[in-house]
């Protein structure tokens, strides 16, 4: 299990890296593992503007459909449209090229409430039983 | 506390992920993942543990009248060692389980669900006559597994002396393996080809060991196949699954399994069956293939010109295929091949089109 150090991490498992004036957002590495394989990413279009813990899209795994949550408020500018023909990619590189979509923040310092990767390692030991 | 098979132990260790089903702790997936399970089999080998699946031995004088008056497929014809699928209908033709019945040389095994294990035992009880007829749940102390795809035949040989392949196609034979005398089918339910065993619990993971380790030492790709695996592989040939395709409240003719049905001879349901074939059914199953890759699931409703028609019996992404498709029960004039439907999935409705059955070709009609 991989914990990105260069993201920082919301509690429903989406993870957000700065970028210029820009934030990446995707799933972390616990959250693809514990969906499986994902069959199809569902993505929000662009220009849409989104408040922090908004639902912004749907990972759809062979076992289950899951909601993604913004991690951030702002403007979605970019989605990964490589997903639509590979959703795989969401599982065999979470933190690259599996990223989902690209946000222009209303409000950066939201990005300091979110957790660090030690944080966030230390908060999903506690889900597993 | 759900129940766990003799091979427990071993699903741990080799990282699979488990779920609940049917009162099992089952595995769902293996460290590859499900669609990449489902590949291996479809193009060489992947073992299944299907312990939790429910044994019957029918035995006796009477053993054959019995079971024809119970079941839809006609089994006077079957030779010794040799297996047919049927369903196991209630009066007004609604379907209590769907079984594998092989006829064996003193006794015949009946292979049924696992989440039908007490319903169909005591329904068999129900009906036996009060002497000729002994019948047995011997699910307890029986271990299943099947071992499926392309490649399956050449590893059973090496163990076998050559005398897997021998099998033909729905026929059985006993078999050594570890040591023990295993029950060999040449049946299975993934569209390959493939064997399922039949074993006391006290050689399962002897044998499981070591049809894994032959594999490997033959050059030949396998691995174990969890649960998810075994839905889509058993999905893409068409074949139903219980609880889905099928329950009481679905009629074989709506199910498309009339083919299963011997209307010819006497059995329990023959009479409501006979009639719906006669006057025709409202509903039929109809194979949709989604325009988009959306995931229509379980219990979505289906829509025709913004109207809901029907639901999705069963859903999912077709690794083989490459494309989500779906059962759906929908009135029979919207059944045919060609006729546009939409799948309700998250409030949005998203295009389907009904295909031709069935999606993947199986390995022994080809």
């Amino acid at each position: 299990m991989t914990f990105d150090e260069k993201v920082r991490y919301q509690d429903t498992h989406e993870w957000a890296r700065k970028d210029g004036d820009l934030v990446v957002v995707g799933i972390s590495d616990y959250a693809q593992d514990s969906l499986g394989d994902v069959v199809y990413v569902e993505l929000p279009d662009v220009g849409a503007t989104k408040k922090k813990g908004d639902p912004f899209g749907v990972v759809e795994s062979v076992k289950a459909a899951s909601d993604v949550y913004m991690p951030i408020s702002g403007e979605i500018v970019e989605i990964n449209s490589a997903l639509e023909d590979e959703p795989s990619t969401v599982n065999d590189a979470p933190f690259a090229s599996g990223w989902l979509i690209r946000v222009r923040p209303s409000d950066s310092s939201e990005l300091d409430a979110l957790m660090s990767a030690s944080e966030y390692e230390e908060y999903t030991k506690g889900l597993d039983d | 506390m759900a129940r766990t098979t003799v091979l427990h132990q071993w699903h741990g260790s080799a990282g699979a992920r488990m779920t609940g089903f049917a009162g099992w702790d089952m595995p769902v997936s293996y460290g590859r993942g499900a669609i990449e399970e489902h590949r291996l089999v479809r193009r060489s080998a992947g073992l299944f543990d299907t312990s939790h699946m429910a044994q019957y031995t029918v035995s006796g004088d009477r053993a054959l009248e019995y079971l024809e008056r119970l079941v839809t497929a006609r089994l006077a014809g079957l030779a010794e060692w040799s297996s047919t699928y049927a369903l196991l209908c209630r009066d007004d033709g609604g379907v209590l389980d769907d079984l594998f019945l092989y006829r064996l040389p003193d006794s015949w095994l009946v292979v049924a669900n696992a989440a039908n294990r007490e319903r169909d035992a005591s329904w068999f009880r129900e009906h036996l006559p009060s002497s000729g007829v002994e019948f047995a749940d011997v699910s307890d102390e029986t271990s299943m597994f099947a071992f499926q795809g392309p490649k399956t035949l050449s590893v059973m040989d090496r163990l076998t002396d050559a005398a897997a392949s021998r099998i033909g196609r729905f026929a059985a034979a006993e078999l050594p393996l570890a040591g023990a005398s295993v029950l060999v089918g040449r049946t299975g339910y993934t569209g390959e080809d493939g064997v399922e065993l039949f074993l006391p619990n006290e050689t399962a993971l002897a044998v499981w060991e070591l049809l894994l380790a032959e594999a490997e030492r033959a050059g030949v790709e396998a691995g174990p196949i969890g649960l998810a695996a075994r839905d889509s592989l058993r999905f893409e040939p068409g074949f139903p699954l219980y609880g889905h395709e099928l329950s009481t409240e679905i009629s074989p003719v709506e199910a498309r399994l009339t083919w299963a049905c011997d209307l010819e001879k006497e059995f329990i349901g023959r009479d409501a069956l006979a009639r719906q074939r006669e006057r025709g059914v409202e509903r039929r199953l109809a194979t949709v293939r989604m325009k988009e890759r959306s995931v229509p699931r379980e219990g979505f409703a289906v829509q025709s010109d913004g109207k809901p028609v029907g639901h999705v019996a069963s859903g999912m992404y077709c690794p083989t295929v490459d494309a989500s498709c779906a059962n759906v029960f929908v009135p029979a004039a919207l059944a045919k091949v060609g006729t546009d439907v939409d799948i309700e999935i998250r409030g949005r409705p998203r295009a389907a089109v009904v295909v031709k059955r069935p999606l993947y070709t199986p390995a022994y009609r080809r």
